[in-house]
């Protein structure tokens, strides 16, 4: 009963992986840009602008991505009067994900760094968002890479939650193989194995990287 | 737009939606609990037999229904971030702890038991925090294996009403609320368990 | 006219009263060294000076306009007092070049070109032209704090601020750090340092200030002040001083 599993079914399912990608960066990008936002309100001295970029973290962080992708997609149905494509909600929806996860692990870059430096800069009568993008940012940038590239690492298995609301990508496509060839065992384990060959090597990067920036910051001692 | 929000549908369906709010969080605190148990096992043998534990249950094919097959597998996968979460932690214990409780006599499972696991889970407690909610909110996930919890009923009432949006920005709502509840729960019990001082 | 004026300024934090009625006029080119042990409000005072620290009584005065510490104000401020810290802040991540071209090029709109002679110039003044490419975790300490005096340097300010800048570094690294706080003496930068540098305060400083629990002690002549303290406190305190650091000793010709 079923198709066998074949080099075609095989091919299927790495024709997907595309998909996999182009969302997990399009989710990057945005939410790179969000993550940013998010980051710098937390720290600005308007209490009401942290108090809301706070907000936001808690509702991405406090809630499924499962959730958040249906919302976003009925939403958008909503405002939008039309049955939306996929493409757009689920990006939006990774996005805003991003955003909040990247926003915290940045804020907690720039915290990182000493106030010490903050004080110097502004001695030099930089302006606050001149400390930031010459000062603060390149240094807590550096720091923030291990983390950064580790939730990349997670956000690209996360994104099989797409497939629920029928996003063709990977686990979509292991799906749709399961259906016509019946053989989950054969078919799953082939997908768990792609999603690993995608994400190991990201995580090596991560942890090169983690231990060549440790090396560097063993020779000045201010964290 | 002309969409009417038709909220008043959910809130005749309230009940269901709570229903499935218990439901998922009974499989997450199940789940949570034997995750930890599997976990500090797990930290403890490290040394001892092979990873592949977590690959057993599916091998094995047991005929299991949806709601406990989704338990196994959040156990199992919550076992496996948490144990690693847990030997960070057993490792920051120093050793001259362990050293001096060997000196006065106790046996390898006293010491585990009292000089290692206590602090060390005090220690790693936040990062415990956070990996068990986010195990709660992927609790949504089971849904698509036909288990019965928030996001399956949430699925199937959406379905039936046509109001999706609305069932699904209501059950968020919910899910945040657990995961609110969830952490001033954990807050209480580490107050509970590790705050109040005890007699030497 | 005073280039820098503190009236009545007082301070505290929590319960711990920092500053306590402290009033101080500085003139153009004149070399003040505030002295006193630690916890007594130096460090403070100085931070009031260009806005790090806000007085909760009292006004600062510079160049007879008292200042609000608005962020533009305080911008302005700033491009004409430079600070060197106790932990030099260098930037680790930019080149000794960058670190000092950033706040002509950022902040004053300098082109390149020109702050890179400039940087050149400042480097020149602290002895380290050769080191321009160097980045600051292969300097040692008293090359990075000579470092962080050119770059306060490079913005060409009227009044240089000192925050103990020898109190973090290894003995034998003081002397060249010294050196060049005495070069900058004689060429007639008006400076305020709090220093744990009797020798330098003897030699190179017009007025010594003494605070004490927040408020300013005696102040006055080197001379006067080393040489026949009025109060038990400035005595014992230089009796304290002497047996560490004997240079206090010497004579000012």
């Amino acid at each position: 009963m079923g198709r066998s599993f074949g080099t075609g079914e095989f091919l299927f399912l790495l024709r997907a992986i595309p998909s996999t990608l182009l969302l997990s960066l399009g989710a990057l990008t945005g939410g790179a840009i969000v993550g940013l936002f998010v980051a710098i309100l937390r720290i600005v001295p308007s209490r009401p602008l942290r108090w809301l970029a706070t907000g936001y973290i808690e509702l991405l962080q406090g809630t499924p991505v499962l959730m958040q992708l249906f919302v976003t997609y009925y939403g958008l149905a909503v405002l939008f009067k039309i049955q939306v494509d996929a493409w757009p909600a689920v990006l939006l929806a990774f996005s805003l994900y991003s955003g909040a996860f990247l926003g915290e692990i940045w804020r907690g870059s720039i915290e990182a760094i000493p106030r010490a430096q903050w004080e110097a800069a502004a001695c030099l009568s930089l302006s606050f968002l001149k400390q930031l993008w010459y000062v603060i940012l390149p240094q807590a940038g550096r720091i923030s890479i291990p983390p950064t590239v580790g939730f990349a690492v997670q956000l690209i298995k996360n994104t099989s939650i797409a497939a629920i609301i029928g996003f063709v990508e990977l686990t979509r496509a292991g799906q749709l193989m399961t259906n016509t060839t019946f053989k989950p065992m054969i078919v799953y384990p082939i997908v768990a194995a792609l999603y690993f060959i995608l994400c190991w090597p990201l995580s090596l990067v991560a942890q090169t990287l983690e231990r060549r920036i440790d090396a560097a910051l063993g020779i000045k001692q201010h964290f | 737009m002309n969409y009417v929000f038709q909220f008043n549908v959910v809130w005749d369906h309230l009940p269901e939606l709570l229903e499935g709010a218990l439901l998922t969080i009974q499989l997450s605190a199940t789940a949570m609990a034997l995750g930890l148990v599997v976990a500090v096992v797990c930290a403890y043998g490290k040394s001892a037999g092979p990873r592949p534990v977590r690959w057993l249950v599916p091998v094995i094919g047991l005929r299991l229904t949806a709601n406990t097959a989704a338990l196994v597998a959040m156990t199992v996968n919550l076992g496996a971030y948490a144990s690693e979460i847990v030997r960070a932690g057993i490792e920051a214990i120093p050793h001259g702890q362990v050293e001096a409780a060997r000196a006065l006599g106790l046996k390898r499972l006293q010491i585990f038991r009292f000089i290692i696991i206590f602090p060390a889970v005090k220690t790693v407690y936040p990062a415990l925090t956070s990996q068990f909610i986010l195990l709660m909110l992927s609790s949504s996930v089971v849904s698509t294996i036909s288990a019965v919890e928030l996001t399956a009923i949430t699925n199937s009432l959406a379905s039936t009403t046509f109001r999706s949006f609305e069932f699904y920005f209501v059950a968020t709502g919910l899910y945040l609320a657990m995961a609110l509840g969830f952490r001033a729960g954990l807050s209480a019990i580490y107050w509970a368990v590790f705050q109040r001082s005890r007699a030497a | 006219m005073p280039l820098l004026a503190l009236n009545s300024i007082s301070k505290r934090f929590g319960a711990h009263q920092a500053l306590e009625d402290v009033s101080l006029a500085i003139e153009p080119g004149e070399v003040v060294a505030i002295i006193g042990r630690s916890g007594s409000g130096k460090s403070t005072l100085l931070r009031c000076i260009n806005g790090l620290e806000r007085p909760d009584n009292g006004t600062v005065e510079f160049d007879g306009k008292a200042f609000e510490p608005t962020p533009r104000r305080l911008k302005a401020l700033r491009r004409e007092i430079g600070i060197v810290f106790q932990s030099y802040n260098l930037f680790p991540h930019l080149c000794v070049e960058r670190n000092i071209t950033l706040g002509p090029t950022a902040a004053k709109g300098i082109k390149l070109a020109a702050a890179r002679e400039l940087a050149r110039k400042v480097l020149r003044m602290v002895d380290l032209e050769d080191k321009i490419a160097a980045y600051p975790q292969q300097l040692s300490g008293g090359q990075q704090q000579r470092v962080a005096i050119a770059r306060a340097l490079a913005m060409e300010p009227r009044l240089v601020l000192f925050d103990e800048i020898t109190a973090a570094l290894d003995p034998e690294l003081i002397g060249e750090v010294v050196r060049v706080l005495d070069r900058l003496a004689r060429d007639g930068m008006t400076m305020v340092l709090v220093t744990h540098e009797m020798g330098f305060a003897r030699r190179s400083a017009d007025t010594i200030v003494f605070m004490h629990q927040g408020r300013i002690w005696e102040k006055g002549l080197p001379a006067k002040l080393f040489g026949a303290p009025a109060t038990a406190e400035l005595a014992s305190f230089i009796d304290a001083i002497l047996s560490v650091d004997p240079s206090a000793r010497r004579p000012v010709l």
